[in-house]
C-alpha cells in the first residue's frame, strides 16, 4: 500500500468515526467553587492538563493549566474556579465525526473540548489531540490488520517462482459413513487456503464446495478422495469416488431432491441442496457418473472472480 | 448488537468459546439444515438450530457466523465443543424453542433480512 491511500483512509476515518468513539469518558470535573488553591493538587493527582467546571446544571466553563499558571503569576488572592474558568465554552457533540473536532483544534487553538450529548447538553467526555490520534492509531491498526490478512499473499508467491506453469496440489482422503470425521477434510483446506492469504470469498466458496462435497462423500458414495489444484488464477476441486453412481444427474442437480436415508436426515444432512450448493460457489462444474463405477465431480473457481457471493 | 447483550437479556448459556463474545451480530438465521444454513446463512449472523453434532461448528465457521444457539434445552455433545474452542465458533444454549427464541431475537432488532 503507498503513502498515499493511507492519508486517504485517514480522511476517510475522520468522516467515519464519532466524536463518542475516541473521547475519554471518565472525566475528572471540578465545581465551580473549588478554590484555585486546590487546583493543582487536582490536575497532579489526575495527571490532567485541564478539567471542565459542571454544575448542577451542566457544563459551567473549562479551566486548565494555563488558566492556573496565569493566576500564579499574577499572585492574586485565591478564588473560586469559576472566576478564572473559560465559561464561553466551545463543545463538540458526541454524535459528530472528528473531521468536526480536527477542525475545532484548528480553528481554536485549544487543548481539549468538552463533549457533550446533542439532546440533553449534559458533559459526556472530553476529547484532547492525543485522543483523536489513539483512536485513529487503534482504527488503522484494525483495518492494517483485517488488510494484512485479507492481502492476497499468494498472489506475490506464485509472482516469486519462475515457471511456465504453476500449481500447488493438495489431496485428501475421506472415509465413508464415518460422520465423527465428517467435515474435516474441507476444514483444513479451508485452513490451507487461509494461510496461502486467497481472498476470503474465494476460500468460503472453495470451502462450502468442498464440504458439501465432502459429505456426499460420506453420505452415499462410502468415501472417495478430494484433490484440490491451486493455480494463480484459478483452483479445482476434483472430487472422485467408487461409489453407486448417480443413476439420474438432472434429477440429482434439482435442488430439494434427495435419496438421503431417514438417519442421515436427522442428522440435519441430505436435504438435497448438496450440489446445488456447490454448483452456486462454482464459475463452472462438471459432473460425471456412471452406475456401480462411481463419480467424478470437478469445480472450478476463479481466484480473480473473488467478488463472486456464495450465496448469489 | 454484540454477542455479549443477546446473552445477558436472554439469559443464554455460553457453551464454547467465551472470549469470543465481543463479536457483532449482523442478522439471524434459523434452520436444522446444514445445507440449507451453507447456502443461506450470512457472515455474522446467529444461527439458531436444535442440531448439536460437530458438524454444526464446520458450518458456523465456513459461513463465518457471529454463533449458534441451540434451542430446547440442548447442550452440544462434547466434541462439538472441542471443535468449537478450537475453531472458536461461540455455542450458545436456552431453553426455549425455536419459535419463541427467533421472536425475541427479532424483538432486540436481530432481524433475518437486510
Amino acid at each position: 500500500m503507498n503513502s498515499d491511500s493511507r492519508i486517504t483512509k485517514v480522511q476517510e476515518l475522520v468522516y467515519e468515526i464519532r466524536v463518542r468513539d475516541v473521547m475519554k469518558d471518565d472525566v475528572v470535573t471540578v465545581s465551580p467553587q473549588t478554590p484555585m488553591s486546590k487546583l493543582q493538587d487536582i490536575l497532579r493527582e489526575k495527571r490532567i492538563s485541564g478539567a471542565p467546571v459542571v454544575d448542577q446544571d451542566g457544563l459551567a466553563g473549562i479551566i486548565s493549566i494555563d488558566d492556573f499558571i496565569r493566576w500564579l503569576a499574577e499572585r492574586e488572592e485565591d478564588c473560586p474556579i469559576s472566576e478564572k474558568m473559560t465559561s464561553d465554552v466551545q463543545t463538540l457533540y458526541a454524535d459528530e465525526p472528528l473531521i468536526h473536532a480536527v477542525n475545532k483544534f484548528e480553528q481554536y487553538g485549544f487543548g481539549r473540548f468538552a463533549v457533550i450529548d446533542r439532546q440533553d447538553k449534559r458533559l459526556r467526555g472530553i476529547i484532547t489531540k492525543g485522543d483523536i490520534i489513539e483512536g485513529l492509531l487503534k482504527k488503522l491498526e484494525i483495518d492494517y490488520h483485517k488488510e494484512e490478512t485479507q492481502n492476497e499473499r499468494i498472489q506475490r508467491f506464485f509472482e516469486d517462482i519462475y515457471a511456465d506453469r504453476i500449481a500447488l496440489f493438495f489431496q485428501y482422503n475421506v472415509a465413508g459413513q464415518d460422520f465423527k470425521r465428517a467435515g474435516e477434510s474441507s476444514s483444513r483446506l479451508k485452513a490451507t487456503l487461509g494461510r496461502l492469504g486467497l481472498h476470503p470469498q474465494v476460500i468460503r466458496r472453495v470451502a462450502i464446495a468442498t464440504y458439501e462435497a465432502e459429505m456426499n462423500l460420506i453420505i452415499y458414495a462410502d468415501g472417495g478422495r478430494i484433490r484440490v489444484r491451486v493455480e494463480p488464477h484459478q483452483i479445482l476441486v476434483k472430487v472422485e469416488d467408487s461409489g453407486p453412481g448417480i443413476p439420474d444427474i438432472e434429477k440429482a442437480l434439482q435442488p430439494g431432491y434427495s435419496t438421503a436415508p431417514d438417519w442421515v436426515r436427522e442428522l440435519g444432512f441430505g436435504a438435497g441442496m448438496g450440489l446445488n450448493n456447490i454448483s452456486n460457489c462454482a464459475d463452472r462444474m462438471n459432473l460425471r457418473s456412471t452406475v456401480g463405477k462411481g463419480t467424478h465431480l470437478s469445480i472450478y473457481i476463479s481466484v480473480e472472480n473473488g467478488a463472486k457471493s456464495e450465496t448469489n | 448488537m454484540k454477542l455479549t447483550e443477546l446473552i445477558e437479556k436472554l439469559n443464554l448459556g455460553v457453551r464454547s468459546s467465551k472470549a469470543d463474545l465481543e463479536r457483532e451480530v449482523t442478522g439471524g438465521y434459523a434452520s436444522d439444515l446444514l445445507s440449507d444454513v451453507l447456502a443461506n446463512g450470512k457472515e455474522g449472523n446467529i444461527w439458531v438450530t436444535l442440531q448439536v453434532h460437530h458438524n454444526i461448528v464446520a458450518v458456523a465457521s465456513m459461513k463465518d457466523l457471529a454463533g449458534i444457539i441451540l434451542v430446547n434445552g440442548r447442550e452440544p455433545e462434547q466434541e462439538t465443543i472441542e471443535k468449537a474452542e478450537a475453531e472458536k465458533i461461540v455455542i450458545m444454549v436456552t431453553e426455549l424453542p425455536t419459535f419463541e427464541l427467533v421472536g425475541r431475537l427479532y424483538g432486540l432488532g436481530v432481524t433475518g433480512m437486510k
